[in-house]
């Protein structure tokens, strides 16, 4: 679903998630993510190991085919294996969901830190800065952005990031300066420890935890809407094989060819469910070794 | 709540739009195209030189940047957000002739997922562990839903197969139910996330447990106590809330070839209609942050315990 996890934690200033439930219930779901998530991972580096063909190979004869033995998933209007094209878009979407991610991290820890730890005057400047960037829903401010440059697979991983990154330096902000005020920041200050050793070894870990939380949730976040840019047809161009791409194509034949959709639709749905709930799993970990 | 926190939260709110609408300027400056290209017909088009210059001069855009800029906050302070540079029409008419269809599907989606999430929450929350172990198995599973996926399915599933709906509605209410059910489902998938865990904690609080020693039902509690402080921090989402289902409608708009801003707007971006773009998303900036105003104002009224403090 294409809600910013950040926008939304920084938006309610959420309440602090407690859950009572027993963990054992849910291990089975964290085994099945972390593998269906391996999986993905595995189709992302040696594609050529899960299927013998390529993502462009056409058989006109062959084309719309419902699945069956040789075709897992079926074929699509040009007769390309559809198991084959969901195989080898894992690439790209993992590299743009993972990449935009990365890219709206390191924004905004840079920016969150230069607010958290800079002086009134830099704090207010960036801090009104990432008022403004917060009014704009994220897929809207990707939008602009796509609208100057024009559409592309750089484009879109640089329109995520950018999309994703205000609701990230808020949090960060918010973390830095909760952890400059805490007791063994000012313990650390009384022993007499440099200011930049205190933010290599206290700030720095401290404000960075509940980061990883938000990283892993927020690729799933940009995998949907990276794969939403390309089924508005703004993101990767077909023929390339990539998840949002394959569903656009397939919209054409949804009457008849539920396979063109399914498919690719399950892989999308699988990632984001697997990273939420391996984000679910941390976040409950790092709670407890914080409680 | 003093006349003056409003005037200083309304000075705010301004100060943002003043910033995002700054912003989109300067982001306008950095295009790589000639915009007076796009207005004479798009990359594939041959104006002549003559041509070039005299739009560049009907546009200003041979005026120095600074006084463009002037200009075109004068023009925002007055309500006009620029002409389109390919309908050669006011972004304010466009935005006028398309809201209405856009600002139905979001507020009935905003309603529909406020009133599943609030059922799921009713339903299981603080039940038996299988019960609860379902309710937010189903939460999550609806948060982590693609909207576009999601419509095809629903599209696929009650409109092809079982015939129960329209494939493309005519204006009536069968056609919303369809595209208001795409946008609201991952909604309610998130909001009874949180709603959850506040009405779990409640349900524990000294005050649920004495209005169940009165006598009074599981449900009436669950009902009269819990519901209201479990809804309460979902309620403070409700403005970002209707933010998001602005920007995710357009994609529903898109899987259900549905008139509204949305599709102007990724229209608008294949075009590098840039008037049009800047317009349609100052106007949903403007939406947004006037509704997450109204919430925060709103919200001491509901909340008795905050309005203790803020006075």
């Amino acid at each position: 679903m294409t809600i910013n996890v950040a926008d939304g934690l920084t938006a309610a200033a959420a309440p602090p998630v407690v859950r009572s439930r027993s963990g054992r219930a849910v291990r089975p779901a964290v085994w099945l993510s972390g593998l269906f998530l391996l999986l993905v991972l595995a189709w992302a580096v040696i594609p050529t190991t899960f299927t013998s063909g390529t993502p462009f190979d056409t058989d006109i004869d062959a084309a719309v085919h419902a699945p069956s033995l040789q075709h897992w998933f079926g074929t699509d209007a040009s007769g390309r294996d559809i198991y084959t094209r969901v195989v080898f878009g894992a690439r790209s979407s993992l590299l743009i969901g993972v990449g935009a991610t990365a890219l709206a991290l390191v924004t905004a820890i840079v920016f969150g830190f230069a607010a958290g730890l800079g002086g009134r005057f830099t704090d207010g400047l960036i801090s009104r800065f990432l008022e403004v960037l917060l009014a704009l829903p994220g897929l809207l401010l990707a939008l602009v952005f796509i609208a100057v440059l024009g559409p592309g697979v750089s484009t879109d991983i640089v329109a995520v990031a950018l999309g994703s990154a205000a609701g990230y330096a808020w949090m960060v902000r918010g973390q830095v300066i909760a952890v400059k005020d805490s007791g063994y920041v000012s313990a650390a200050t009384a022993l007499g420890h440099k200011r930049s050793r205190i933010i290599v070894r206290h700030v720095f870990p401290n404000a960075m935890r509940p980061l990883v939380v938000l990283a892993t949730m927020g690729v799933g976040q940009s995998i949907v809407w990276s794969s939403s840019l390309s089924f508005l047809g703004l993101g990767v161009a077909p023929p390339a094989p990539e998840w949002g791409a394959m569903l656009d194509a397939g919209r054409d034949f949804v009457s008849t060819a539920w396979w063109l959709e399914l498919f690719p639709g399950l892989a999308i749905v699988g990632c984001t469910l697997s990273v939420t709930v391996l984000g679910r799993h941390l976040q409950r970990r790092l709670e407890g070794r914080l409680t | 709540m003093t006349a003056r926190r409003v005037v200083s939260r309304l000075a705010g709110v301004v100060g943002v739009l003043w910033g995002a609408a700054t912003l989109t300027f300067a982001v306008e400056q950095l295009m790589p195209t000639d915009p007076a290209q796009t207005i004479l017909g798009g990359a594939g088009a041959k104006p002549t030189p003559e041509q070039l210059v005299a739009v560049r001069a009907q546009y200003g855009f041979d005026k120095p940047v600074i006084v463009q800029y002037f200009d075109y906050l004068g023009g925002l302070l007055r309500g006009d957000l620029g002409t389109s540079y390919v309908r050669k029409q006011p972004v304010s008419d466009i935005i006028g002739q398309q809201l209405g269809s856009t600002l139905t599907l979001t507020i009935v989606a905003l309603i529909a997922s406020w009133l599943i999430a609030v059922a799921v929450t009713l339903l299981t929350a603080h039940r038996s562990r299988g019960l609860a172990a379902l309710g937010s198995g189903l939460e999550t599973l609806l948060a982590a839903l693609p909207q576009y996926w999601l419509g095809i399915v629903l599209l696929v599933v009650f409109a092809f197969t079982l015939h129960w709906l329209p494939v493309v509605g005519d204006g009536g209410p069968e056609g919303l139910v369809l595209p208001t059910l795409t946008l609201a489902l991952p909604l309610a998938g998130f909001l009874g996330q949180v709603t959850r865990d506040e009405f779990s904690s409640a349900m524990e609080q000294p005050f649920a447990v004495s209005a169940r020693a009165r006598g009074m039902s599981d449900l009436g509690v669950r009902w009269r106590h819990a519901l209201r402080h479990a809804v309460l921090p979902g309620l403070t989402l409700s403005g970002w809330a209707l933010g998001s289902l602005f920007s995710t409608a357009v994609i529903v708009e898109a899987v259900f070839v549905r008139p509204g801003l949305g599709r102007v707007l990724v229209d608008a971006v294949k075009s590098q209609d840039m008037p049009v773009v800047v317009g349609v998303t100052l106007f949903v900036a403007a939406v947004y942050v006037l509704a997450n105003l109204l919430v925060n104002l709103a919200f001491g009224r509901i909340d008795p315990r905050l309005r203790s403090t803020t006075r």
